[in-house]
């Protein structure tokens, strides 16, 4: 026995089986134990709730939802609603942080200062913290009969009302397409080789096929508008309430505000880091070359400085979708909510959560999934320096 | 002949000016909007926070609400319970020395005579065990304080020091345990680390706070802080053992190999060799990671713990000082970026002094 025990590789499986065995056993029998004590209350496990209606409302939602719509399709809702306001958020953030980026990199002094005041104070201050500020700002805001207006945007305590078009859903669909064909287009007009001209001597070509499917946009909201109405629609008082336009709850602009404004500070720490990492050589290359300093811009620094971030900026973006959860805290239904609503309400602890696990992993894996894509398509390739 | 060498003349104030803001019209441009924008910004934060402020309690809510500045009267009339929650009045001062020994804690871990590991375990061992002694009571006089009554900073402070307290030496261990070469434990480990770093710290703490009772057998179950403390420290160490491995890698093969030709122990070569330098690599990101972490603290304001988030919402939330949120708020982010903001600055300060070796 001892002789067993000193022969090293009966040692490691012994090690590994009694390290893998005890975690197994560990997790065992902590779902043993929560099983009975749910059984103890009457709740019986398995997915079986997922069909049965749940009985009480969401607060936010963009499909349609009821009390008497199953656990199923709140899942639906609150995963939608989590990458809703994730996308939105990441998408501000970016704009923010890229701003704030090239202020921090840019050849003025002042600008500079500028950018890092921005990225010291909100880097500082826990997201949650400004996210409960801009959730009081809002709810603090006055009552609709008092509404400040900005351009027809109405800032009230129930939510910030934007104009919204008089137009059909199937409309808005195919114009939001056009939109994106039109940005498609004008990337594929800039890099394709079938076009006579060199690259970066095709702007006009380039905004000539944007403004055409732009067009096409138009044409199809203008297709689609609900009759009798005026093109967009104002928001209005009517008795105490408001009536037309879009309402955006205080619960979402609290946090895609707070997560714009948190995440745009770490995104402009990227940014500067991206642009900081591009060779002074390759733009002096570049500039002697006789390029113009738009140029040097478009074509060398940023597809270099690109490069360098993009890593980084996908873990960033993770963080930013799991930063979502922070609804909870002022009441926006995303996904962990639905959740915790589900485990208060039906009981079906464990079973809520793996689901919450599967479902975050599924969001954070697809994300890399697509980040990964582009890194590949955008890395140096290996030949492409010797040519 | 003599030879002088002549420097070009170092241009007057005004001609500086001029080269650094004013080189090309754009740039006076840039420069003039910048200024412009700053100006306005500082002095409308200025004339709110300062000049048109209210300092004093002696008018009330009323005199407040009059005034076009800031509220800070709401500070001065609320500011105990911002910083120490519900606990005893009479005992405040406790809290308030608690609190006080983990800034001399975390000054004196910055130091680098303490960079051992000795050294830094007794530091915070024994800062650990008086601020838990000073709130806590019950002995030496001192008369007892339960945990549901801590809370405001003292509570913050607290939760962020015990999850360091036990994540850290946790991050050590997984960190050895995915490099071991027993690939069943580094492949468990791995799968831990990466199921705990892919989900959002408030579902491990809601877990941890509201699920995990059922999991536990009776006597295992515990307070719900402790319950909490554990599930921060797990998210915490899953990150700094990432952190620690990238330091490993750091260290060339050549330096665990000769230890292992020294014929040095397993322990000799991870406690002498290898994790003092991985622990150098490391600091930066670690330093990173530490702010990270205090600042993820706030969360636990969600699992229902009367931290300084919910006190400074308790602060405004009732009754006369309803109107005054923007001033708590504004005073507690002051507090975290007091603390945050310093801590990042020395994690600067390290790296540059760190990159001055390697150039």
């Amino acid at each position: 026995m001892v002789r067993l025990l000193r022969n090293q590789k009966v040692r490691n499986a012994l090690l590994q089986a009694v390290f893998v065995g005890s975690l197994a056993a560990l997790v065992i029998a902590g779902v043993l134990i929560a099983r009975q004590n749910l059984a103890r209350q009457g709740i019986t496990s398995g997915f079986d709730f997922l069909f049965k209606s749940t009985g009480w409302d969401v607060s936010f939602s963009l499909l349609p939802a009821t009390a008497n719509d199953p656990y199923w399709w709140y899942f639906l809702i609150g995963v939608i609603n989590t990458l809703f306001l994730g996308s939105v958020g990441l998408i501000l953030a970016t704009i923010v942080g890229t701003v704030v980026g090239l202020a921090r990199t840019s050849s003025n002094e002042l600008a500079q200062l500028m950018g890092r005041t921005y990225v010291d104070i909100f880097r500082n201050i826990p997201l949650i913290l400004q996210v409960f500020f801009w959730y009081a700002l809002i709810r603090h805001l006055p009552t609709p009969r008092a509404a400040h207006d900005l351009w027809g945007v109405l800032l009230t305590s129930r939510g910030i009302y934007i104009p919204a078009p008089n137009v059909g859903g199937a409309a808005m669909l195919a114009a939001a397409m056009a939109v994106i064909a039109a940005i498609a287009l004008v990337l594929w007009l800039g890099r394709t080789s079938r076009l006579g001209r060199p690259v970066g001597e095709r702007l006009g070509v380039q905004l000539a096929g944007g403004a055409a499917a732009l067009a096409c946009a138009a044409a199809i909201l203008a297709a689609g508008r609900l009759p009798d109405l005026p093109l967009l629609d104002f928001p209005s008082l009517q008795g105490l309430n408001l009536r037309g336009g879009f309402r955006i709850p205080p619960e979402f602009s609290a946090l895609a505000i707070a997560i714009a404004i948190y995440g745009g500070s770490y995104i402009a720490e990227i940014v500067r880091g991206g642009f900081k990492s591009v060779g002074k050589g390759q733009m002096e290359a570049a500039l002697s070359l006789g390029l113009s300093p738009w140029r040097v811009f478009t074509l060398v620094r940023l597809p270099l400085a690109l490069r360098a971030m993009l890593p980084i900026l996908a873990n960033q973006y993770v963080w930013l979708m799991k930063a979502t959860t922070m609804g909870i805290a002022v009441g926006f239904t995303d996904f962990f909510m639905i959740v915790a609503l589900t485990i208060n309400h039906s009981g079906q602890t464990l079973e809520a959560i793996g689901i919450l696990m599967a479902g975050f992993l599924a969001i954070n894996l697809s994300l890399a999934a697509i980040f990964n894509r582009i890194n590949k398509a955008i890395a140096l390739k290996g030949n492409q320096l010797r040519g | 002949m003599e030879m002088v060498a002549l420097a070009p003349p170092a241009p007057g104030r005004l001609e500086d000016l001029r080269r650094r803001f004013f080189a090309t019209p754009l740039q006076a441009i840039l420069s003039l909007i910048c200024l412009a924008i700053m100006v306005f910004l500082a002095w409308k934060l200025l004339n709110w926070a300062v000049f048109s402020a209210v300092f004093t309690t002696t008018g009330g809510p009323e005199a407040c609400q009059a005034a076009a500045g800031a509220c800070w009267s709401v500070i001065a009339a609320r500011w105990r319970i911002i910083l120490f929650g519900l606990y005893p009045y009479d005992e405040q001062w406790r809290s308030a020395l608690a609190c006080l020994t983990v800034v001399v804690m975390t000054v004196l871990s910055c130091i680098p005579a303490f960079w051992t590991g000795r050294r830094i375990a007794i530091v915070w061992g024994a800062g650990t065990t008086l601020f838990y002694v000073l709130m806590k009571g019950g002995m030496l006089g001192l008369p007892y304080v339960g945990e549901e009554a801590w809370g405001g900073l003292a509570l913050t402070l607290f939760i962020f020091v015990t999850t360091c307290l036990i994540g850290f030496p946790l991050a050590i261990c997984l960190a050895l345990l995915r490099r071991s070469e027993l690939p069943w434990i580094s492949r468990t480990t791995g799968l831990i680390i990466d199921a705990v770093r892919s989900l959002p710290l408030i579902s491990i703490l809601f877990t941890f706070a509201i699920v995990l009772p059922f999991a536990l057998p009776q006597w295992l179950i515990g307070d719900k802080l402790y319950r909490v403390i554990v599930g921060s420290a797990l998210f915490f160490s899953a990150y700094q053992a990432e952190i620690v491995r990238g330091g490993m890698q750091g260290v060339p093969a050549g330096q665990e190999e000769a230890a292992m030709a020294l014929g040095m122990s397993y322990r000799q070569r991870i406690g002498r060799i290898l994790l003092p330098q991985a622990m150098r690599n490391a600091l930066p990101a670690t330093i990173n990671q530490f702010v990270i972490s205090f600042k993820e603290t706030s969360l636990v304001v969600i699992v229902g713990f009367f931290e300084i988030l919910a006190s400074g919402n308790a602060a405004y939330g009732t009754g006369e000082w309803r109107f005054a949120y923007v001033e708590v708020y504004a005073f507690i982010a002051f507090i975290y970026f007091v603390f945050v903001f310093s801590l990042s600055r020395y994690g600067a300060f390290l790296e540059r002094r760190m990159s001055v070796g390697e150039r």
